[in-house]
């Protein structure tokens, strides 16, 4: 992966800027000591790792802001973090860069049920912001798998979405507004909890952008009252085709689930073999969940099985008990780790309207044999947003090259159907010179505009999102 | 200039001697700009592609929205925010289109369960104040590739582009609505019943106040499924006051509490205030004046008298005024000195020349 040559005067002066950073943060939030920045090298894109500059953990907006004005002044490019659970290079440092952590700031400090929002410092992991309101019965609504790890703050920047977005939306839906410093170190509000912004949205170019535009460090939420009851169903089919099918079925006829899962055969095996969820041996199943109470499930499962059932299934089960409920989710829920016992793999996102399902299931068949790679499917069907998981072995030579011009072909494949290289996990370095397949350059200049009128000198999280020679003029 | 197509639209900006005033169905003139040449977009019209089982529609800017309507009620469905017209409140004659609708990000009273006109929106094309054509987002739901200008555009009033195309997650009708009418409340003692209701998990999908009506709380879906709803809020709501269904006249209730109908015949200044419901009671009572409510009491349409300055009026409260019928100047809230500078950024990078639209926003 390639990265811009680092600023030798910035590594340089790596001792006067340490001590001013020092100068402004408490001892205990600044690290340079090179073992112990390790932990900040990479994120879960973990085949890229770099030592950066320094750290700094903050536990106010305005240490946040003191760190930001330092690094402003001394030129020095930073990279904010979350929890580091980011998929696609988001939070992976450079050498001359400041990693800016947010994981310290994680209190609430609103809870407004009349409201329905809550505030709260951007470090907060996803899950305990529902946490601090499910004993009032509600929450929030965006649920990455990352949940119990990944911070707000990095739900924010990669406008995250999780499995139950196709009732609820992803995180811009959810986000009412934020508290941004930005790259000069001003402290800035943006939305609030009211509906829609005075002026221009700029809440919602913020959110999805990367770290490029700001850090945040507050966040209002909006969460929602708890629906009754939720009950899934698994669906099982001899092919990929007709499991799309039933897909399109379901959502033309008025039922709207909260999530629609999809397995594909490679993964259903594998995911069998490791979870031993006890699904039943065929080409696609389907996961679909509704929810409400008994009476609503029972209305809208009744529907969804007459139209499963114009499909011909080779199974239909519906979960008879919480038991029954937790088992069918077990299985798509350890997908990935499923995946992970077999080999390593990579994890695509790419999104793709849901009536070129089956010709894309079976172009990435084909382009995986070529390759000589198995990639399994599984992926929020509702939506379109695919999770190709490619299996290859890090330890052989060249494999992880080769698991890339798979996964880059599969993503071609993806904007070439009318879809999009990224559903939910971002650019950051992995996608990032594939932006011009589905971009022209006047697309991309649009999106460097916003950034030079929020960051100027281009020192916030730099190399990321645009292709490097398209930024180069920019970055300085 | 009445452009037919993208291109001619690009030239006729690219070649544009002086300010632009972008013009769809002229129905929401708010902040109004005199004597300055209109620009429609009432030729770029018609359906680029609609899939329904995808629940995706791409149009473009100057289809009417009727047009857009029609086209999906055809298969049963229906933009999920509900966006009404503005034009027998604010006394327009035009149709409006769907390009205007984007550019105001206009949504309705299912705004509280399905978002707004800016979180159904899922891709645009815009041709910026340069002439240059961007298209951002797509024709896919969940789409993160580089930053979200859908977003941005959407609720920027053509003062960052010309919308020329614009991509929707649809939805499908619900088969079913009923409406509870609470007709003893008046529209400070609402906000508390229309927050128990949205706080309840029976899916609210409409919280508001008319007079002459009462407090309006909607629930839609399939048909056991909204009498199950209805019961179980008329019964929660029952220590408000008397609570009585409504289903037949459900759908023209809430066209005329979107619409702010009741104060089309109000002679003063119409503003529209966007707020936290809490604040509202109190909003409401300093104001003194004819109201409707939506949004559970988040948004308030407000009559007060002419030239009269409501926002000082309504004071303290936190979020937005918009003066929405008035004499045009200063008509979009002023922000803080950071935003401003942020937004005149923007600006002056989509629009260098400063022509679309120039103090459309203030
Ligand atoms: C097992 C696993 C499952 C996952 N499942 C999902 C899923 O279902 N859906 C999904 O969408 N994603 C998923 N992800 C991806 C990842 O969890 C999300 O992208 C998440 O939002 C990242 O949050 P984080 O706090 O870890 O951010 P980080 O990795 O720390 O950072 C992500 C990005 O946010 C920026 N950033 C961090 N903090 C700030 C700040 N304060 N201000 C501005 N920018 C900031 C960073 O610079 C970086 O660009 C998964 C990841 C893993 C490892």
């Amino acid at each position: 992966m390639q990265m811009p040559v680092p600023n030798p005067q910035v590594l340089a002066r790596k001792a006067a800027i340490v001590a001013r950073l020092r100068a402004v943060l408490p001892s205990d939030g600044v690290i340079d000591d090179p073992t112990e920045t390790r932990a900040y090298e990479c994120d879960a894109l973990s085949a890229y790792r770099c030592a950066p500059l320094a750290v700094v953990l903050p536990r106010t907006t305005a240490e946040v802001a003191a760190a930001l004005r330092v690094c402003h002044q001394e030129g020095v490019p930073v990279v904010p973090r979350g929890a580091g659970t980011s998929l696609a290079g988001g939070s992976m440092p450079s050498e001359d860069a400041v990693v800016l952590g947010i994981a310290r700031m994680n209190r609430v400090l609103e809870v407004d049920l009349a409201n329905r929002f809550v505030r709260v410092e951007a470090g907060r992991t996803n899950l305990a912001v529902t946490g601090a309101v499910e004993g009032d019965g509600f929450f929030y609504a965006p649920d990455p798998s990352s949940q119990l790890a990944c911070a707000i703050a990095g739900n924010i920047a990669m406008n995250s979405g999780g499995a139950h977005c196709l009732k609820y939306g992803v995180t811009t839906n959810n986000l009412l507004g934020v508290t941004l410093v930005t790259m000069a170190g001003e402290v800035i509000e943006i939305g609030g909890p009211f509906a829609d912004a005075a002026g221009l949205d700029l809440l919602g170019v913020i959110c999805g952008s990367e770290g490029q535009l700001g850090v945040v460090t507050e966040a209002t939420l909006r969460i929602l009252p708890r629906p009754e009851g939720a009950r899934p169903v698994l669906i099982g089919f001899d092919a990929n085709e007709v499991a799309g099918a039933c897909v399109a079925d379901i959502i033309r006829a008025g039922v709207l689930p909260v999530a629609i899962e999809f397995m594909d055969r490679p993964c259903i095996r594998a995911t069998e073999a490791f979870a031993h969820a006890g699904y039943p041996d065929c080409e696609a199943l389907l996961i679909v969940e509704v929810e409400g109470a008994e009476a609503e499930i029972a209305e809208q499962l009744g529907l969804i099985r007459q139209i499963a059932a114009r499909h011909d299934p080779v199974e239909f089960r519906e979960a008879q008990s919480e038991d029954e409920a937790k088992k069918i989710w077990l299985g798509r829920k350890s997908a990935f780790g499923a995946m992970g016992q077999i080999n390593d793999y990579m994890c695509l996102d790419g999104t793709i309207p849901v009536s070129a399902l089956p010709r894309v299931l079976r172009r990435i068949g084909e382009l995986s044999a070529a390759a000589g790679l198995d990639v399994g499917n599984v992926f929020h069907a509702g939506d379109g947003n695919m999770h190709p998981l490619i299996l290859y072995n890090a330890n052989t030579p060249g494999d992880l090259e080769r698991a890339e011009r798979l996964g880059a072909d599969i993503l071609k494949l993806c904007v070439e159907v009318g879809g999009c290289l990224t559903g939910e996990h971002g650019v950051g370095i992995e996608k990032r010179d594939l932006m011009g397949v589905q971009f022209a350059p006047e697309d991309m200049e649009a999106q460097m505009r916003v950034k030079d009128v929020f960051d100027p000198r281009w020192l916030l999280n730099p190399a990321k999102v645009f292709p490097l020679a398209v930024s180069a003029g920019r970055r300085g | 200039m009445r452009p037919e197509t993208e291109a001619q639209l690009a030239e006729a900006i690219r070649d544009a001697a002086g300010p632009i005033r972008v013009v769809g169905g002229d129905t929401r003139p708010v902040g109004r700009i005199a004597g300055v040449p209109a620009l429609e977009t009432g030729a770029l019209r018609g359906v680029v592609l609609y899939e329904p089982a995808a629940l995706t529609l791409v149009v473009r800017a100057g289809t009417t929205l009727a047009e857009v309507e029609a086209v999906l009620a055809a298969e049963g469905q229906r933009l999920p925010f509900e966006p009404m017209r503005w034009g027998s409140v604010l006394g327009t004659a035009g149709e409006s289109t769907i390009g205007g609708v984007v550019a105001a990000n206009v949504s309705g009273p299912r705004r509280v369960q399905a978002g707004a006109c800016r979180d159904s929106l899922i891709g645009v094309r815009f041709v910026d104040g340069t002439g240059a054509v961007v298209k951002n987002g797509g024709r896919v739901m969940k789409n993160v590739t580089g930053y979200d200008l859908v977003k941005l555009m959407a609720g920027s009033w053509g003062t960052l582009g010309v919308l020329t195309e614009l991509a929707f997650k649809v939805l499908p009708k619900a088969p079913a609505e009923v409406t509870l009418v609470l007709p003893d409340l008046g529209a400070g003692a609402a906000v508390a019943a229309l927050s128990a209701a949205l706080g309840s998990p029976y899916d609210v999908t409409g919280a508001g106040w008319m007079p002459g009506v009462g407090a309006v709380v909607r629930v839609e879906g399939l048909n056991d499924s909204v009498t199950y709803r209805a019961g179980k809020l008329a019964a929660l709501l029952a220590r408000f006051g008397e609570v009585r269904e409504e289903r037949a006249g459900s759908p023209a209730l809430w066209q005329s509490l979107g619409e702010a109908a009741p104060l089309k015949s109000q002679t003063g200044d119409l503003w529209r205030f966007s707020l936290k419901p809490s604040e509202a009671p109190g909003v409401i009572a300093r104001l003194a004046g004819p109201v409707v409510l939506d949004w559970g009491g988040g948004l308030i349409w407000a009559v007060v008298p002419e030239g009269c300055d409501a926002r000082t009026l309504a004071a303290p409260f936190s979020g937005h005024a918009t003066w929405m019928r008035g004499p045009g100047a200063g008509a979009f809230a002023p922000e803080a000195a950071p935003v401003v500078a942020l937004s005149a950024g923007l600006r002056a990078r989509f629009d260098p020349r400063g022509i679309l639209n120039p103090g459309r926003m203030g």
